[in-house]
């Protein structure tokens, strides 16, 4: 008798042991695909020279992308009625103010939004960077936005270096940009 | 309005919790006081989660954009019914809804067994309770719904413009999650009989019922789905074989094979393990397909946004397999059963085939949604498993399992007479093998499509034939009528009435994938062009402003080669205010045959010129059509027999007895 229950017990513990490997299984795979965001595939822009814009500023004179040549640009696609916008604006705005006088310059290019509520953010909200209004959406066109906010960030040469989809990193774009000083000042 | 919601969340979480506790508690110490109390929980927390959804809806209805979520997916300028639909149109919304609906099932079961108990109602309680507290936690934890904005915007971004551009949107997602969610009533129930160790046989015919309805739900949303794609999205088709269609089907596949397999343990005392494993992979499916959607790990137009509830079902999954699997694994000598087919012609081999089938179906399935994963993970490359992949495995077996749905009804119970079963497929055989004549006579050279159309009508006719053939024996035997028939072989019949849907469905996928046109044309205004025996012309644009949007609409006329007027087709172009890229909308001419389909692809020239995608489907109508009759049968199978006390296979065996003393009396 009890032979046939340690033998029933044995067999317990290694069908046990099966399913609690086959499930580690499926969650370890599972998990894999946890940390991505499969619609993200690598922007074909990077590594390309930024396209062109000359647009006007909320309250400024224009502002042509070209001219800005030899220094860092960190193009920032927003609206006022984008949430993740908000997350992100006071990081681009302290990294602006962190960076501004090393050769960074940042751009918030307002997309699909009335100058009044895009005015009305800016002074709220304290936006210290200049904005400019992409009003029919052409540079958002030239540049495949999908959406806001979406980040380009531009090298000395016109070249972008890096897209970012969604809320910047704050972390990972200070570490970009001093990288890329660090690298010219060589 | 933000802290109401946050707060009512938070208690519903606290009586579930204790719901919980006290079945549990109760079902270890047989205390009856605990398991009515954690009955009674059960009302208390649909009531808290209904309140916490309409504080939701009065919030996006109210335009209360410090709530994060109404900013996000609502405007001022959205339509009123489009603002009550942004309820469910994001994550953490649809979990208040999915909530509602757990919590209403519960409800339900507890309304059910409020005064005949069987021994295993606290631990399926339990078990209840358990999957409503993970999905309160997601919702007040990860998810929280109602999160607020510290500097509220004047205005919301809107729903997602898809989302608010066709009614089916309402109705779609809800009546899949009545089915997704469903599952867990049947999980619950399964479960239980293992924690209690006993009941292994009856919890399936306790469930039946409840399995029936969810199954009913499941197919009516994934048809919604379809109709939805077919309408809104203007491809011309309904089944992309996307991941998120793809892990909806999968819980079907194996509900269907379950809703057969239980007639083997109900009748024979077959099947025992079998089921049960069917039922905890059912809601494993449904528990995996939630994953895969809501933690945005493969691609698909269902993907939400991306957000932080992904690690939460991933653990919840695994508890629900180990939990599951495990439990079976310690159960394992009482599950097995003594019972074996007796022929392998016969209803049970039949039934035993079925679900063969349809698990290989869902295996194919699986294994095509999942293998990017598989793949990314191995080797780091991104791979997609597209509609080919898909169409050439699982047609087979879905052939072969029209080729059974229209023989298994006429084989009877353990050993077959073969010479009275050939006799009895006569007539199908027959219309079937004309059918595939005329298929083959009209030019189609396909032998998939020969034999999907030959297959359906062997069904049809089968069914068909059954179901008259019981009608006759019923006036016969009982002369006072074909409803009192109808009634004593209902689930029989309602089954067939369900493989009657099956057969038009699957005509209408067999046509549509086979024998469609399409072409792509740019007409200048007053231009034509002929299609399908048609004349298209191009009319010219009109532009709508409207608050939320702008419709640029364009007018095709349509004329029969005769010379006839048809009407016209305007397919539009929306323009909303938070998308880079217009979102058409098609327009439909529908027929009992074909349909005419019309997508605009660009606009040129200020409307001078459109370019425009025209599709001829056949046999989409029947698809719908067939879908609803299936749904239809579902709902006639479970359908409360004339004793409601008695559970679901013994009420119908005493009506099937009733009707038999009234048949010998004179």
């Amino acid at each position: 008798m009890r032979r046939r229950l340690t033998r029933l017990t044995r067999r317990r513990t290694r069908l046990l042991a099966g399913v609690g490997a086959a499930v580690a299984v499926i969650v370890a795979l599972l998990a894999t695909g946890l940390g991505r965001d499969p619609s993200v595939i690598a922007s074909p822009l990077v590594g390309h020279m930024a396209p062109n814009f000359t647009l006007a500023q909320l309250d400024g004179p224009p502002v042509t992308l070209f001219k800005l040549r030899g220094q860092i640009v960190v193009v920032n696609f927003w609206a006022s009625w984008c949430t993740e916008c908000q997350v992100e604006q006071a990081a681009l705005d302290q990294m602006w103010q962190q960076f501004r006088d090393s050769g960074v310059v940042v751009i918030g290019v307002n997309f699909q939004d009335t100058a009044g509520a895009a005015r009305s953010y800016v002074s709220t909200a304290d936006v210290t960077y200049p904005v400019v209004e992409d009003t029919d959406s052409s540079t958002a066109l030239a540049y495949g936005l999908r959406g806001v906010p979406e980040t380009f960030v531009v090298n000395q040469s016109g070249r972008i270096v890096d897209h970012v989809i969604g809320p910047i990193d704050e972390a990972t774009l200070v570490s970009e940009i001093n990288a890329m000083l660090l690298a010219s000042a060589r | 309005m933000s802290q109401l919601g946050t707060y009512l969340l938070l208690f519903a979480l606290v009586v579930s919790c204790y719901g919980l506790l006290a079945a549990a508690v109760g079902a270890k110490t047989g205390r009856p006081a605990l398991v009515e109390s954690a009955r009674r929980c059960a009302f208390g927390v649909l009531v808290t989660v209904a309140a916490a959804n309409a504080t939701m809806l009065a919030a996006l209805l109210s335009n209360e954009f410090a709530i994060r979520y109404v900013a996000d997916n609502s405007a001022r300028e959205t339509p009123v019914f489009f603002k009550a639909l942004s309820l469910w149109a994001a994550d953490s919304g649809s979990l208040l809804l999915w909530n509602l609906i757990l919590a209403g099932y519960i409800a339900a079961v507890a309304v059910r067994f409020r005064r005949d108990r069987p021994p295993t109602f606290p631990y399926a309680l339990s078990v209840l309770f358990a999957v409503q507290v993970f999905y309160l936690i997601l919702i007040n934890g990860p998810a929280q719904p109602f999160a607020s904005l510290a500097n509220p915007p004047a205005d919301g971004r809107g729903p997602a413009p898809l989302l608010q551009n066709h009614p089916l949107m309402a109705v779609h997602p809800p009546f899949l999650y009545l089915g997704f969610i469903g599952f867990t009533v049947p999980f619950a129930f399964g479960i239980a009989a293992l924690l209690a160790g006993q009941g292994l046989d009856q919890w399936v015919s306790l469930i039946r019922r409840w399995t029936l309805v969810v199954w009913c739900f499941l197919t009516v949303g994934l048809l919604l789905g379809a109709l939805w794609s077919y309408s809104v999205l203007g491809w011309g088709g309904y089944w992309a074989w996307d991941p998120v269609e793809n892990v909806a089907l999968l819980p079907w596949l194996l509900s269907t094979a379950f809703l057969h397999s239980v007639m083997l343990q109900e009748r024979r005392g077959m099947a025992r393990l079998w089921n049960i494993a069917l039922v905890i992979g059912a809601f494993s499916l449904m528990t995996f397909g939630t994953f895969l959607t809501r933690a945005n790990v493969l691609s698909s137009v269902h993907a939400f946004a991306q957000t932080s509830v992904g690690p939460a079902y991933l653990a919840f999954l695994a508890l629900a397999l180990l939990a599951g699997f495990g439990l079976v694994a310690w159960r394992l000598p009482t599950l097995r059963t003594p019972a074996s087919l007796t022929s392998a012609i016969s209803r049970e081999g039949a039934f035993v085939a079925n679900n063969m089938l349809l698990l290989a179906a869902a295996a194919i399935i699986l294994l095509g949604t999942t293998f990017p994963l598989v793949v990314e993970a191995v080797s780091g490359q991104q791979v997609t498993v597209g509609g080919p992949y898909f169409r050439s495995s699982v047609t087979p077996v879905f052939l072969l399992i029209l080729l059974l749905a229209g023989t298994a009804p006429l084989l009877p119970w353990r050993a077959t007479n073969r010479s009275r079963a050939l006799r009895r497929l006569r007539v199908p055989a027959t219309a079937a093998a004309l059918v595939m004549i005329a298929t083959a006579w009209a030019g189609v050279r396909q032998i998939t499509v020969v034999a999907g159309f030959g297959l359906a009508a062997l069904v049809f006719v089968t069914s068909g034939q059954e179901i008259l053939g019981g009608l006759a024996i019923g006036r016969r035997g009982l002369r006072a009528g074909t409803v009192r028939a109808l009634v004593r072989g209902r689930r029989r019949h309602a089954g067939l009435v369900v493989h009657l849907g099956l057969a038009l469905v699957a005509a209408g996928i067999t046509a549509s994938y086979s024998l469609g046109q399409q072409a792509q044309v740019t007409l200048k205004t007053g231009q034509s062009t002929v299609f399908g025996g048609q004349v298209l012309r191009y009319q010219g644009l009109h532009t709508d402003q409207q608050p939320q949007r702008i419709v640029l609409t364009t007018t095709v006329s349509v004329t029969n080669s005769s010379g006839g007027t048809a009407g016209t087709l305007d397919p539009r172009m929306n323009l909303y205010p938070a998308a880079t890229e217009p979102i058409g909308s098609p327009s439909i001419r529908r027929g009992i045959v074909w349909d005419l389909y019309a997508s605009l692809i660009s606009l040129q020239d200020d409307g001078g010129s459109a370019t425009f995608r025209f599709y001829r489907n056949p046999g989409v109508n029947w698809l719908w059509f067939g879908g609803l009759v299936m749904a239809l049968g579902g709902i006639a199978a479970a359908w409360p027999s004339r004793r409601p006390n008695s559970g679901g296979d013994q009420g119908a065996k005493a009506v099937r007895k009733r009707a038999a003393v009234e048949a010998g009396a004179p």
